[in-house]
C-alpha cells in the first residue's frame, strides 16, 4: 500500500542500485545560527523500509537535522538526498512523496477532525481518504470533534494521520510522543508499528530511549550536533560491554571511594562517582554487588539505596557523554 | 518540468475557503465584529448627524458686568436665536476650546470677536453675531433672500456617508480578519506545516481573499439594509455595479493584507503594520469628510490610495446611479492595488 507503483519517478532516481536502497542521506551536513552550531558535521544514510531513530537530549540538533532533510531549511554546508533527489531542483517532486510531523504544530482547533483530514488529504493526488485515515490511527469515534477538544495523544494521532494523508514512502516524526501519557504512547507506537508493516520508510527523533529502543531498527544518537553513535539498539547496548549498572547513593558525609578503588573490583568495567552516587557498569552483577559492599563496609561510608538495572540506551549516552539524556 | 500527477490547485483551493469560512463562522467574536460593529457605528453617526433644525448661537460676552456688555445682550436677546451662557472671566478660553460656546464677544468701540477658524460652527456663530450687532447698530439689510433647506433624502449628510462607511468596513474587516488569520497560522507554525506539503501557495492566499468574499456580500447586505431601514439611505444605482464595486474593493484589501502579513511574526507587530496603512485611508480617503478638501497638490496620492477610489465608486453608484462603464478609473485603480500586492505577498510570503 506504501510503495510507489504508478507514481512518476525521475530518471535519475534510477542510476545506480544505491539510490534506490537509501531512503535519505546526510554527507557531511553543518547548519548554524549565528554563534550555535546546531548540526555539525553530521553523516546519516536510512535504508528503505528501515526505521531510523534520532535519540539525542533537548537541543542536541535532532530538530534542526530532521528539518533540513524535509526540506524546510537549507543546510549552510554538506548534502541531503531523499529518495535520491535534492531539494534544490526537486522540491515538487518530493513533497507529496514525503509524510511530515512537526514537533511544533498546532492544528486549526475550530475546524472537526474530519475536515482537518479532508483538508490535508486535497493537498496530495491521492490517498486513503479521510475514512482510511481516521481507520489508521483508530480516532473513528473523533471523527466530528473538534480539534481543540482533543487529549493531547489523540492530537498527535490526528497529527500523524495527517503527516499520512498523501500515502508517503517516507514519514518524519519529530518527537511525536513528547509529554504524552503512557497509554497515549502505547496507541501511537501502534499505528508506526503498522506503518513499518507496510514497507514504509521512518525517520523519528525522540528522547525517550525506550521508544527508540522498541520502534527503530536502528539508532543514532545526536549530542551537539554530532552523530557519536550508530547501530541497532541491541548492538549499542551490548558496546557497553556492561549487562547491568549499579546505583548506590550514599548517607553521611565520610568521603566516598575514589574510581581508581572501584574499577578493579570484580565485573567492573565502567565506574563513575558523581557528588554522593557511584555508578558502576558491571558484566557479573553477582560478583560486583558483594565486592562493592565490602569496600564500603571497609571504609565505614553508609549506604541510602542500592538500584539496579538492565544496561540501556540512557547508559550507552551517559557512557558517551558523562551526561543524563533527560537533564534538562 | 511537465507534471504528470493530477493538479490539486482547485480541490486545496476549495477546501482551504471552506476551512477559512468555517473557522470563521465558529468564532462568535470575529462574526460581531464583522457585522454587528459597522451597524452600531452608521447607528451612532446617523444620530449625531441626523437632519437638524437651526439651532441657535451660543456665545459669551466677556467683561459681563459693564454697561457695554448689557448692551451687547439686549442686541442679541433682541435678533433671537443665541444662548447666552454665563462664563466666568477665567474660563471663557477653555469654554471656547471645548465647544461651551462658539463665539466670544468682547464689548467695545468696535467690539471683538473671539473664534475659532478652524472650526465650522465657530465661524457661523461669528457671522450671525456679527449680522445681530450691526442691524442693532443700525445697518439696513440689501434685500431679504428666500431660503431652500435640504431636507430631500438623497442628498443629506448621511446618504453620503454611508457608501464611506461602507467602504471604511470593507477595507477594516478585510485587512484585520486576513491578516490575523495568517498571522496567528504562522505562530501556531500552521504556515510551516502546510509549507511541507504539495499544497499550492498560491491556493492558499487565494483562498484567503476568496473567503472574505463570500462574507462580505452578508457585510454589505446587513450595513445597507440596517441604514435603509434606520435612515432612508438608498442604492440609486445597479446592484450589480454595486456588486462589482464591493467585490473589487474586497480583493484590493485581501492583497493588500496579504502583503502586509507576509512577513509579521506577531499578531502585535502586525496590529501596527495594519494601523500605519491604513490610518491615512482613514483621514484622506473621504469617509467623513470629502478628500477634494485636500489641497491640489496632494490629490495625486489622495486618488491613488484604493479606500478613495471604492469610496469614489460606491458614491457614484449610490448617490448618482451611475454605471460601472465610468467608474473604469477607480475599478482600475482596485485591480491594480489587489494585482500587484497579491503578486508581492506571494514572493514575500514567510511560511516558517
Ligand atoms: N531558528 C533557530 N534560531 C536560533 N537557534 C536555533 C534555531 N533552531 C535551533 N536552534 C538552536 O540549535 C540547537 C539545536 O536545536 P534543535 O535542532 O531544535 O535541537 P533538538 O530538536 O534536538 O532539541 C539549539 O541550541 C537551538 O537553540
Ligand atoms: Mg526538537
Amino acid at each position: 500500500m506504501y510503495g510507489s507503483a504508478g507514481r512518476p519517478r525521475n530518471a535519475a532516481h534510477y542510476n545506480t542500485v544505491m539510490s534506490r536502497q537509501v531512503a535519505l542521506a546526510c554527507r557531511a551536513v553543518v547548519k548554524r545560527f549565528g554563534d550555535v552550531t546546531a548540526v555539525d558535521g553530521l553523516d546519516l544514510d536510512v535504508a528503505r523500509g528501515e526505521c531510523f531513530g534520532l535519540l539525542g537530549p533537548n537541543g542536541a540538533g535532532k530538530t534542526t537535522t530532521i528539518e533540513m532533510l524535509e526540506g524546510l531549511q537549507a543546510p549552510d554546508a554538506g548534502e541531503v538526498e531523499v529518495l535520491g533527489l535534492r531539494w534544490a531542483d526537486s522540491a515538487d517532486a518530493l513533497r507529496p512523496r514525503l509524510g511530515i510531523q512537526l514537533q511544533e504544530t498546532q492544528l486549526a482547533e475550530k475546524l472537526s477532525v474530519a475536515e482537518t483530514l479532508e483538508l490535508f488529504g486535497s493537498f496530495y493526488p491521492s490517498g486513503p481518504g479521510v475514512d482510511g485515515l481516521l481507520a489508521l490511527v483508530g480516532l473513528e469515534a473523533k471523527r466530528d470533534a473538534w480539534v481543540g477538544k482533543l487529549s493531547g495523544g489523540q492530537k498527535q494521532r490526528l497529527s500523524v494521520a495527517c503527516a499520512l494523508a498523501g500515502e508517503p514512502e517516507v514519514l518524519f516524526l519529530d518527537e511525536p510522543t513528547t509529554g504524552l501519557d503512557p497509554q497515549s504512547r502505547l496507541q501511537l507506537w501502534d499505528v508506526l508499528q503498522r506503518f513499518k508493516a507496510r514497507g514504509g520508510t521512518l525517520l523519528l527523533t525522540t528522547h525517550y530511549m525506550d521508544e527508540a529502543a522498541t520502534l527503530c531498527d536502528r539508532i543514532g544518537i545526536v549530542d551537539k550536533g554530532k552523530l557519536i553513535a550508530l547501530g541497532t539498539p541491541a548492538a549499542l547496548v551490548q558496546g557497553l560491554g556492561t549487562a547491568h549498572v549499579i546505583e548506590i547513593d550514599l548517607d553521611g558525609d565520610a568521603p566516598a571511594p575514589s574510581v581508581e578503588a572501584l574499577a578493579p573490583l570484580a565485573g567492573v568495567v565502567d565506574a563513575r562517582v558523581e557528588g554522593r552516587t557511584i555508578a558502576l557498569g558491571s558484566s557479573a552483577i553477582h560478583e560486583t554487588v558483594p565486592a562493592v559492599l565490602g569496600v564500603l563496609a571497609a571504609a565505614r561510608v553508609p549506604m541510602r539505596e542500592l538500584r539496579t538495572h538492565s544496561a540501556s540506551l540512557e547508559d550507552v549516552f551517559v557512557s558517551l557523554t558523562g551526561r543524563h539524556l533527560r537533564d534538562e | 518540468m511537465s507534471d504528470p500527477r493530477p493538479s490539486t490547485f482547485l480541490p486545496a483551493l476549495r477546501q482551504l475557503t471552506l476551512s477559512r469560512m468555517r473557522e470563521f463562522l465558529r468564532e462568535p467574536e470575529a462574526v460581531f465584529w464583522v457585522f454587528g460593529f459597522p451597524v452600531i457605528m452608521t447607528l451612532a453617526l446617523g444620530i449625531a448627524f441626523r437632519t437638524r433644525t437651526e439651532e441657535p448661537v451660543r456665545v459669551a460676552v466677556d467683561g459681563g458686568a459693564g454697561a457695554d456688555a448689557a448692551a451687547v445682550r439686549a442686541s442679541l436677546t433682541a435678533a433671537g436665536g443665541f444662548v447666552l451662557r454665563d462664563v466666568p472671566p477665567p474660563e471663557i478660553e477653555r469654554a471656547l476650546r471645548d465647544g461651551l460656546v462658539q463665539v466670544v464677544i468682547v464689548p467695545g468701540t468696535p467690539p471683538t470677536y473671539r473664534f475659532d477658524p478652524a472650526r465650522a460652527e465657530s465661524q457661523v456663530g461669528r457671522l450671525a453675531v456679527d449680522r445681530a450687532l450691526q442691524r442693532a447698530a443700525g445697518r439696513p439689510d440689501a434685500f431679504s433672500p428666500r431660503e431652500d433647506a435640504v431636507r430631500a433624502v438623497g442628498s443629506r449628510y448621511i446618504d453620503w456617508l454611508v457608501p464611506g462607511l461602507l467602504g471604511m468596513n470593507i477595507m477594516g474587516t478585510g485587512m484585520w480578519s486576513t491578516s490575523f488569520a495568517i498571522v496567528t497560522a504562522r505562530t501556531r507554525k500552521l504556515l510551516k506545516r502546510f509549507a511541507a506539503t504539495p499544497m499550492p501557495r498560491g491556493a492558499y492566499l487565494l483562498a484567503l481573499v476568496g473567503s472574505r468574499l463570500a462574507f462580505l456580500v452578508a457585510e454589505a447586505v446587513v450595513l445597507l439594509g440596517f441604514a435603509y431601514v434606520a435612515f432612508g439611505v438608498a442604492v440609486h444605482g445597479s446592484l450589480v455595479a454595486l456588486t462589482v464595486v464591493c467585490l473589487l474593493g474586497a480583493l484590493a484589501f485581501g492583497g493588500v493584507a496579504l502583503l502586509v502579513a507576509s512577513r509579521a511574526k506577531t499578531i502585535e507587530g502586525v496590529s501596527g503594520l495594519l494601523n500605519l496603512v491604513m490610518l491615512p485611508m482613514w483621514v484622506f480617503s473621504g469617509v467623513f469628510f470629502a478628500s477634494s478638501n485636500f489641497p491640489e497638490a496632494m490629490q495625486p496620492f489622495v486618488q491613488a490610495l484604493p479606500l478613495t477610489a471604492l469610496n469614489d465608486a460606491l458614491r457614484a453608484v449610490m448617490n448618482d446611479g451611475e454605471a460601472l462603464a465610468t467608474l473604469w478609473r477607480e475599478l482600475a485603480v482596485m485591480a491594480g492595488w489587489g494585482g500587484v500586492s497579491f503578486v508581492a505577498a506571494l514572493k514575500l510570503f514567510r511560511w516558517t
